[in-house]
C-alpha cells in the first residue's frame, strides 16, 4: 500500500489547524519530538500518515457499511493516537498504545463480547431483531390461494402510489394500489401477453422497478373490497400472485393475530410471540436474558454428572500432558546436551520433527494410525491385534495423552535445551568442589534453576492444553461416549469441546450462543484462576537466583 | 475555505487508498452498496462455493448481459456458509443469495433469514423430492439444483446381478471370495447413520413421521419394535463381521477400489474413485423386508429475507438459475443429478450411472430439515456404532430413543 503525495499535504495541513504553529528559536532542553522539526519529527509524521490515512479508510469503509459501532472505535482510536504522538506530555503512552489498542481490540473487546452475549439467548431461534423477527414471521404466513392463477403483471403509478397491472385469463387489465382494489381498465393496451399502457396509470419502467425494489416487494394490491379474497403480489415484478396472510402485526398493540383461528400471540420475556396458551411462534429475537444461561449450565440435571467427569479429566489432561511432555523433554535434552555424544545436531534436528507437523494433521494422522482393525499400530507394529485405542474409555485417555505427548515434547525439549546452556558453569563447578553428587547437583542447582525459566512457559502450556480443543477434536471427537449419560459427551471430551457439543455449534444440538459464551467465562474464569495462583508460586524460585 | 480544501484533500486520499486496496479474501463482507453507486438495473451478491462457481458465474454472466445487474460471485467455504447466513443476513451485510443445502432450512427459517420462493408453474418441472425438501408448511423456500443419495455400486466383474436381500448380497460377497462380503461405511465410534439408514428404512423405522405432503412432523418413529428390530439386526451383522465400526470411508473407498468387495453402499462422490472400473448402480438391498429407502439431500439456492434487491434475486433464481442450461453447467461442475427433471433427463441419457443413482433416488425419502433432527445427530451414529461393536441392541437403542425425546424437549 503506497501513500500517495495527497496523505502527507493533508496531514500537514490538518496539523496548521490542530495547533499552534511550531515554536521557532532557541529549543528548549526538555522539548519533546512534538514541538521542533528535528528529521525524527518528519519520520514520526510519515508514520502517523500512514496510520490516519488507514484509520481514515476504515472510518469511510465503515460509514458506507454502516458499521456504526466500527466508526466510532476507529475514529477514538484515531484521536487518541494522534493525541499521543502530537502533544507534549503523554512520554509513557507513546511507547505503550499499540500494545494498548491491540489488547483493546483483539483481547478487552472480544472477553466483553462474549461476556455481553452470555447475558442473551443468542442461538436459534433468536438470531436477530424482533423487527427482523416479524417481517419474517409475516411473510413465511402468507399462503398462495390454492387454485388461483399466476398473471403476467406490471408496476404502475398512480400519482405517487405504487400499483400493479394484471392481464385476467380473459385478456382483460385490472389495475390498482394498496389502497384501491383491482379494477377493470378498459382501453389498456397489451403486448406479449403484458399490459404496456394503461389509461390513468403511468408504467414504471424497470430501472425505475429496480431503484424501489423494497416497496415493489412489499406491496399488496387487493383483488377487491372483501379482505378474505387475497392481495396480488410479486417477488420479481414479472409475475403476480393472489396470497392470503394467516398473521397479521399490529404495531400500535404490540401484537401478532392469527387471522385463520383469530389466537392473538403477544410478545414475552423469552423473546417470542407466545399466545395465551403457552404455544409460541417459531422466529424470535434476541432478549437479554439475565443469569438464566448461567443458571442453566449448573442446574441441568443431565448435565451435572458428565460434568464433573469432564472436569477431572480436563485437569488430568492438561496437567498430564504439560508433566509429561517436560519430562521427556528434559530428559531428552539432558541427554543431547552432554558434549560427549555424537551427532548432537542431527539428532536434534530430528528431534523437532513432530514440532514441525501442523497439530490438525497430525491428530488426524494419528487417529487413522490408531484406527482398531485397519491402523498402522496395530495391524503392522502389533502383529494384527485388535486394541481399541481410541474406542475403549481408559485407552482414548492413554492414547489421547501419547500423542500430545508425541506433538509436545519438541517444544519442551527445545526450551530446556536452551535453558541448560544458559546455566552458569560456576555454580556447578562449586558444587563440585563442595563435594555434591550428581544426583544431588541436579536436584538442588540444575533443576531450581531450569524451573526459573521455564515456569512461565509450563504454565503457559498448561492454560494451552486446558483448552487444547484441536487435539480432541480431530483425535477423538470426545468420543468414546459416556454410556450411562444422557447426552452427547465422551470420555475424553474436555471442558472446551464440552462447551462445543452443548452450545450446538457442531450441529448436534441447536445452536445456543448465550449458553456457549456462559460457558466459556466460566472455563476463563477457572484457567484465569489456577494460572494467577501458579504464577504467584513461581515467585518462590526467584529467591533462589 | 482552509477547512474545505482540507475536506477535499482527505477525501481524495480515502478515495485513492480505496482504489488501492482490493477487495481482499473472500470472507470479507463486500460494501453495502450506497444509494448513489448502485447501478440503474441493481446489483446481486451471491455465495457459492468452489465446485459451483464456475456454473454460477456462468449463469451470472448472462444474467448481466441480459439485465444489466451486476452480479457479485463469492467464493466461500461450503462449511463456512452456513453459519456466516445466519450471522450476517441479520446485520444486513449477507448476501442476497447463497448456495446451500435442503437440511438447513429448519434453522434458517426459525431464524427468520430466507425468504420465501415463488416458483409459480416452474414448481412443476423440477423433481418432486427436490421441492418436497425445500418445502416447510407449504412455502417453498430455495431453488433446488441438484439431488444427490447413495445407492449401491456393484463392481459388475466381481458379482454379475444386483441382489434383492441383504442376506442375498453377503452370500453373492461370500462366494466372490473377497476380503469384505459388502461394504458399508461407518466412522469409528461415531458410527454413520446416513449410510445405515435404507436398511432402517427396510425395517420400516423411518426416523420421523412423515405428514401427507412429505414433510416431517417432530414426532420419533424410529422406537417400537421395528426400530428395536433393526438393533438387532445391526447387533447381529456387527457379531458376524460384515458390518464394523472401522470401515471407514477411506479404508471402505480403497478397498472396492482394490476389487476387495462386490458391493459398496455409496453415493456419486465416490465414483470419480472408481475410475476405469466396470459398475453397475443399484437400489440398496432391503434387509427387513420393506423398500430400502435411503436420504436424498438437495441443494439449491437460498433467498436472503434481508435482501435489499429481492426483485432482481428473484429473477435471477427463477428465471436464470432454473433453466437447462444452467441447471446441466451445475450438475457438469459438480456431478450430481439435476434437480429440473429435463436436465436430469438429459443428464442421465448419456450416463447409466447418473441414470442409476436418479433411479434410486425416486423410490427414497427427503432428509428431515426440521431443527429436532439435530439433536437425533447426536445420538444416532454413536448408538449404531455401539450396538455393531457389541452393546446390546434393545435396552441400546431404547435408550437413545429416549435420550434423543429428552434432548428435543429441553
Amino acid at each position: 500500500m503506497s501513500a500517495p503525495q495527497t496523505t502527507t499535504d493533508a496531514e500537514v495541513g490538518a496539523l496548521g489547524t490542530d495547533g499552534p504553529p511550531p515554536r521557532r528559536g532557541l529549543r528548549a532542553a526538555d522539548a519533546s519530538h512534538a514541538r521542533d522539526y528535528s528529521p525524527g519529527f518528519f519520520v514520526k509524521l510519515a508514520l502517523m500518515a500512514v496510520v490516519d490515512a488507514l484509520g481514515v479508510y476504515v472510518v469511510w469503509s465503515a460509514w458506507t457499511a454502516g458499521s456504526y459501532g466500527i466508526l466510532a472505535a476507529t475514529l477514538a482510536m484515531l484521536v487518541v493516537a494522534n493525541w499521543v504522538y502530537f502533544s507534549k506530555r503523554a512520554l509513557p503512552l507513546k511507547y505503550i498504545l499499540p500494545g494498548l489498542l491491540f489488547l483493546l481490540v483483539y483481547q478487552i473487546f472480544v472477553v466483553g463480547y462474549t461476556g455481553y452475549v452470555a447475558f442473551t439467548n443468542y442461538g436459534t431461534g433468536h438470531n436477530s431483531t424482533k423487527e427482523q423477527a416479524v417481517s419474517a414471521l409475516l411473510i413465511q404466513n402468507e399462503r398462495r390461494v390454492e387454485g388461483s392463477p399466476s398473471s403476467t403483471l406490471t408496476v404502475v403509478e398512480d400519482g405517487d402510489a405504487l400499483g400493479f397491472a394484471v392481464v385476467t385469463e380473459d385478456g382483460d387489465v385490472e389495475a390498482g394500489t394498496a389502497d384501491r382494489p383491482l379494477a377493470v381498465v378498459d382501453g389498456a393496451t397489451v403486448t406479449d401477453g403484458r399490459a404496456v399502457e394503461i389509461p390513468g396509470f403511468t408504467v414504471l419502467p424497470r430501472d425505475q422497478v429496480l431503484q424501489r425494489q423494497a416497496e415493489v416487494t412489499e406491496l399488496r394490491v387487493p383483488v377487491s373490497d372483501d379482505p378474505e379474497d387475497g392481495s396480488i403480489r410479486t417477488t420479481d415484478a414479472r409475475t403476480g400472485y393472489v396470497y392470503t396472510s394467516a398473521l397479521e402485526w399490529d404495531a400500535a398493540a404490540d401484537t401478532m393475530t392469527d387471522t385463520t383461528t383469530g389466537t392473538v400471540y403477544t410478545p414475552n420475556d423469552e423473546g417470542q410471540f407466545e399466545a395465551p396458551d403457552g404455544s409460541t411462534l417459531a422466529v424470535g429475537w434476541r432478549v437479554p436474558v439475565g443469569f438464566d444461561n448461567f443458571v442453566t449450565a449448573f442446574s441441568d440435571a443431565r448435565y451435572a454428572q458428565p460434568f464433573v467427569k469432564i472436569l477431572v479429566w480436563t485437569f488430568v489432561f492438561a496437567v498430564g500432558s504439560v508433566v509429561t511432555t517436560f519430562l521427556l523433554g528434559l530428559f531428552l535434552a539432558i541427554v543431547f546436551n552432554d558434549t560427549r555424544m555424537r551427532g548432537r545436531k542431527v539428532y536434534r534436528t530430528l528431534m523437532i520433527l513432530p514440532y514441525a507437523i501442523p497439530g490438525f494433521l497430525a491428530a488426524l494422522l494419528w487417529s487413522g494410525l490408531l484406527n482398531t482393525r485397519f491402523g498402522f499400530v496395530n495391524e503392522v507394529i502389533l502383529g494384527g491385534a485388535h486394541i481399541p485405542w481410541l474406542t475403549d474409555p481408559w485407552l482414548a485417555k492413554l492414547s489421547v495423552l501419547g500423542v500430545n505427548l508425541w506433538l509436545g515434547f519438541p517444544y519442551m525439549f527445545l526450551i530446556c535445551t536452551g535453558a541448560l546452556q544458559s546455566l552458569p558453569g560456576d555454580v556447578m563447578e562449586a558444587a563440585k568442589i563442595d563435594g555434591a553428587g550428581r544426583w544431588r547437583t541436579w536436584r538442588a542447582i540444575t533443576l531450581p534453576l531450569l524451573l526459573i525459566a521455564t515456569a512461565p512457559l509450563l504454565i503457559s502450556s498448561f492454560a494451552f492444553n486446558f483448552n487444547n480443543f484441536t487435539l480432541i477434536y480431530m483425535l477423538t471427537g470426545g468420543g468414546p461416549r459416556f454410556a450411562d449419560a444422557s447426552v452427547p459427551l465422551g470420555h475424553t471430551d474436555i471442558l472446551i469441546s464440552m462447551v462445543y457439543s452443548i452450545s450446538g455449534v457442531d450441529g448436534s444440538a441447536q445452536k445456543d450462543f448465550g449458553l456457549a459464551s456462559a460457558l466459556s467465562i466460566v472455563i476463563f474464569v477457572i484457567v484465569g484462576t489456577i494460572s494467577a495462583i501458579a504464577f504467584r508460586s513461581t515467585r518462590k524460585f526467584e529467591e533462589i537466583s | 475555505m482552509r477547512r474545505s480544501i482540507l475536506l477535499a484533500a482527505a477525501l481524495t486520499t480515502t478515495l485513492a487508498l480505496a482504489a488501492c486496496s482490493s477487495g481482499g479474501s473472500g470472507d470479507e463482507t463486500t460494501d453495502e452498496p450506497s444509494a448513489e453507486d448502485t447501478s440503474a438495473a441493481g446489483s446481486l451478491t451471491v455465495w457459492v462455493d468452489e465446485t459451483r462457481q464456475d456454473a454460477v458465474t456462468a449463469a451470472a454472466e448472462s444474467f448481466e448481459t441480459e439485465t444489466g445487474t451486476s452480479v457479485e460471485v463469492v467464493l466461500k467455504n461450503f462449511e463456512d456458509i452456513r453459519a456466516d447466513f445466519l450471522a450476517q443476513v441479520p446485520t444486513g451485510e449477507g448476501p442476497d443469495i447463497t448456495v446451500g443445502a435442503h437440511d438447513w432450512l429448519g434453522e434458517l427459517t426459525t431464524n427468520g433469514v430466507v425468504a420465501p420462493l415463488e416458483l409459480g408453474d416452474k414448481a412443476a418441472e423440477f423433481e418432486d423430492v427436490s421441492i418436497e425438501a425445500f418445502t416447510q408448511d407449504g412455502q417453498v423456500y430455495g431453488l433446488p439444483y441438484a439431488i444427490e443419495n447413495i445407492a449401491l455400486i456393484r463392481n459388475t466383474l466381481l458379482a454379475e446381478t444386483a441382489p434383492a436381500t441383504w442376506d442375498e448380497a453377503v452370500a453373492a460377497g461370500q462366494a466372490a471370495g473377497t476380503q469384505f462380503p459388502i461394504l458399508v461405511q461407518s466412522d469409528g465410534d461415531k458410527g454413520d447413520p446416513y449410510t445405515h439408514y435404507p436398511f432402517q428404512t427396510s425395517f420400516g423405522a423411518p426416523v420421523f413421521t412423515q405428514n401427507e405432503d412429505g414433510s416431517y412432523s417432530s414426532e420419533l418413529a424410529m422406537g417400537g419394535p421395528e426400530g428395536q428390530a433393526f438393533a438387532q439386526w445391526l447387533g447381529a451383522q456387527g457379531a458376524a463381521g460384515v458390518l464394523s465400526q472401522d470401515t471407514t470411508y477411506d479404508i471402505a473407498v480403497e478397498a472396492f477400489k482394490n476389487g476387495q468387495s462386490p458391493f459398496i453402499v455409496g453415493g456419486p462422490w465416490m465414483i470419480d474413485s472408481f475410475e476405469g472400473m466396470d459398475l453397475s448402480i443399484d437400489p440398496i438391498p432391503t434387509a427387513g423386508g420393506q423398500p430400502a429407502q435411503p436420504f436424498v439431500g438437495v441443494q439449491g439456492f437460498y433467498l436472503s429475507a434481508e435482501s435489499k434487491n429481492a426483485i432482481v434475486a428473484n429473477d435471477f433464481l427463477v428465471n436464470f438459475l432454473s433453466t437447462e442450461e444452467a441447471q446441466l453447467a451445475l450438475y457438469q461442475a459438480g456431478n450430481r443429478p439435476p434437480a429440473l427433471t429435463s436436465a436430469a433427463d438429459a443428464a442421465s441419457a448419456g450416463d447409466p450411472i447418473v441414470a442409476g443413482f436418479r433411479a434410486v433416488g425416486a423410490e427414497a425419502v427427503p432428509m428431515p430439515s426440521i431443527p429436532e433432527m439435530a439433536s437425533v445427530w447426536s445420538f444416532w451414529g454413536v448408538t449404531e456404532a455401539a450396538i455393531v461393536s457389541g452393546a446390546d441392541p434393545v435396552p441400546t437403542w431404547d435408550k437413545m430413543i429416549a435420550d434423543i425425546q429428552g434432548a428435543m424437549g429441553s
